[in-house]
């Protein structure tokens, strides 16, 4: 039926962005993976980037990150993406580069590059997608998993004893110099999914104006390993996530610290 | 000072003539972390790299050292870094991974005392490391192990070519005396910055070229395994053409001595003093570890009594010379481990017990 229809009547009002790839994506149907990355294409095509951009990939359910992005991309070892974003930054200065990182790529074995990065100032944007668990490996603790929160290898839910803590990244990196950008957001409705994209908007122009470190917190569905529907999960992450991690703006380097959702 | 042939000639220490003749190789970009006997590497990259328009970054650990070599050089670069053994264990999961990605690079290792935090005197208990390396996977670096400063300078140099050309890590092999001891060395010119042009590296603008991807990740085993015969093929390559030895001594010996780097210094004087007292021996020093000359091994095990092989470790190199030997004749092994020099006299005797022993046979 799709297939007669006259294309050429309408115009569009919704496309693939240049910066998209025609693939189709790996994640669980409720994943937020995906519009995080839609978001950050839409950015990389409103700010006319694409054509000298760097992606730096990590490992996680985004491993496949270079397949979907429309523009250079290297692969990382797991926790090691701002290094190789350093590594390319520092080559070619002219070159847009970011990393998209999980929340155990990012806050568990990688939490040393990416608070070194940013205290060194690189120039590079960080798009953390915090969803409180190991996804790829199958829901194990992360560093950002909740307390009381059950996971694979917290059983008996997120305890002191058993798994300690939970880490906020945005929260320990506002204390670092040399962060340009630092905000927090939430992809669960429309409005929210706009301060999210203007997030990453400033985010990847704090690098073009060399103004240091940026990165964004997305915290992300993973209904697969939270066992839950998808209006569930986002609830969850409303209702509960929120509340461990509150979305604002830590640092802006326009204007410390305003416009707190 | 210059020298006859208008060449510069200057008193250095192993450490700061290695990191000159990267300079003067065409190395830009140096990701370091400290640890001694090496720290003179990173210092004078800090100093002089941005003379000639380098850039040098101190790494949080030789694990981000290693990966932001690996994003220089999936930018087009060929990236260095320098460390001593506990650094350079490190860094072995960012080789395999420059190695999937097919990356080039340049590592040097001063290898110290060890296993563990171990001291900082002078070893070569880094020999698998350095030659059986390079973490997990099939892959290898290219190892070359200088024997003086001069020999550092040379090939740090030299090393930016063989990376480039066969798109693999290169290993230069030290040790705590090589790195700090100081020689006159003749420098190398400082040579233009190594191009950032590949077909293969990204970053630079798409300016009508098709996206790039580097990437070490192929899930389909048959395509991994051609990354691993393309990869094998360089290596077959530098294999046919990078075997690098030197040998002194008897023309008609009885004895091969095979030795590398400090120890292949020592073992010098040492078969100097054994012919004084009428015993022939040959050293033969290999340069290239990998690839090793194994054929020049062999053609010595048809002539001679025994092989000896001497090393400041407990026998390592000793398994790649009986591979070489494959039973022509008896491999004998003096080594010690820890970080205690070998010195002339000790050799002496051991070669004039090997000697003596062999002869009674
Ligand atoms: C050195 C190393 N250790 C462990 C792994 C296995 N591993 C793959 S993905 C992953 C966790 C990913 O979690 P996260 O970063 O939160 O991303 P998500 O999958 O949730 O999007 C782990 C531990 C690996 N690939 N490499
Ligand atoms: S496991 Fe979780 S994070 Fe991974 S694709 Fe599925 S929903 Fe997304």
């Amino acid at each position: 039926m799709l297939d007669d229809l006259d294309l050429t009547e309408y115009e569009p009002v919704y496309t693939r962005p240049e910066s998209f790839t025609d693939t189709i994506m790996r994640y669980c149907p409720g994943c937020t993976h995906g519009l995080a990355h839609r978001l950050v294409a839409e950015v990389l095509d409103e700010l006319g980037v694409r054509e000298r951009t760097v992606c730096i990939a990590s490992v996680g359910c985004s491993v496949y990150t270079y397949e979907y992005f429309n523009c250079d991309c290297v692969q990382a070892a797991h926790g090691r993406a701002p290094a190789v974003a350093t590594g390319v930054k520092r080559v070619r200065p002219d070159s847009v580069v970011f990393t998209y990182q999980g929340d155990g790529d990012l806050a568990s074995i990688g939490l040393a590059e990416v608070v070194h990065a940013a205290a060194r100032a690189e120039n590079i944007t960080v798009i953390f997608v915090n969803n409180a668990v190991f996804g790829m490996t199958q829901g194990q603790m992360a560093p950002t998993t909740l307390p009381g929160q059950v996971t694979t290898t917290t059983p008996r839910g997120r305890s002191r004893e058993e798994g300690g803590y939970t880490l906020r990244v945005c929260e320990l990196l506002s204390q670092v110099e040399g962060v340009a950008y630092l905000a927090r957001r939430v992809l669960t409705s429309p409005g929210r999914v706009r301060a999210a994209k203007n997030a990453l908007r400033l985010a990847f122009e704090a690098q073009l104006e060399g103004a240091g470190f940026s990165l964004v917190e997305l915290l992300s569905a993973c209904p697969t390993w939270w066992h839950m529907t998808w209006r569930e999960a986002f609830d969850w992450i409303d209702q509960t996530m929120t509340r461990y991690f509150p979305p604002g703006e830590f640092v802006n380097w326009r204007g410390c610290g305003q416009a707190k959702e | 000072m210059e020298d006859r042939s208008g060449a510069t000639r200057k008193l250095m220490s192993g450490n700061e003539a290695c990191a000159e003749g990267a300079i003067a190789g065409g190395c830009r970009f140096f990701f370091g972390y400290p640890i001694t006997p090496q720290n003179a590497i990173p210092e004078y990259m800090a100093e002089h790299l941005p003379e000639v328009g380098g850039v040098y970054v101190q790494a949080e650990s030789e694990v981000a050292a290693t990966y932001m070599m690996l994003g220089a050089a999936a930018a087009g670069t060929i990236p260095m870094t320098s460390s001593s053994s506990p650094g350079i264990s490190l860094m072995q999961e960012g080789l395999s991974y420059m190695l999937g990605c097919e990356l080039p690079c340049v590592v040097v290792n001063m290898v110290r005392g060890g296993p563990g935090l171990g001291n900082i005197a002078p070893s070569q208990s880094d020999y698998w490391l350095a030659t059986r390396g390079a973490g997990h996977g099939d892959g290898r670096c290219l190892t070359f192990a200088p024997y003086s400063v001069q020999e550092l300078h040379d090939w740090s140099a030299e090393a930016f070519q063989v990376a480039a050309r066969y798109r693999l890590p290169v290993m230069i092999l030290g040790d705590a005396v090589l790195a700090q001891m100081m020689e006159p060395v003749r420098l190398r010119p400082r040579g233009e910055a190594m191009s950032l042009d590949r077909e293969w590296a990204v970053g630079g603008g798409l300016k009508g070229r098709e996206r790039r991807i580097v990437n070490s990740l192929w899930v389909v085993p048959e395509v991994m395994e051609q990354v691993n015969l393309r990869m094998k093929a360089r290596f077959d390559q530098a294999e046919a053409e990078m075997v690098r030895f030197e040998e002194v001594g008897d023309e008609e010996p009885e004895m091969l001595v095979v030795a590398y780097g400090s120890m292949a210094r020592v073992a010098e004087t040492a078969i100097g003093w054994a012919a004084d007292e009428g015993i022939r021996a040959r050293l033969l020093r290999p340069i290239s570890l990998v690839p090793f000359p194994y054929a020049a091994i062999r053609v010595w095990a048809e002539r001679v009594r025994l092989v000896l092989v001497l090393e400041l470790s407990l026998g390592q190199m000793v398994e790649d010379v009986r591979l070489a030997v494959e039973g022509r004749c008896p491999v004998e092994f003096y080594g010690r481990a820890g970080g205690p020099l070998i010195t002339p006299e000790d050799t002496l005797s051991v070669i004039l017990s090997m000697a003596g022993v062999r002869r009674m046979l």
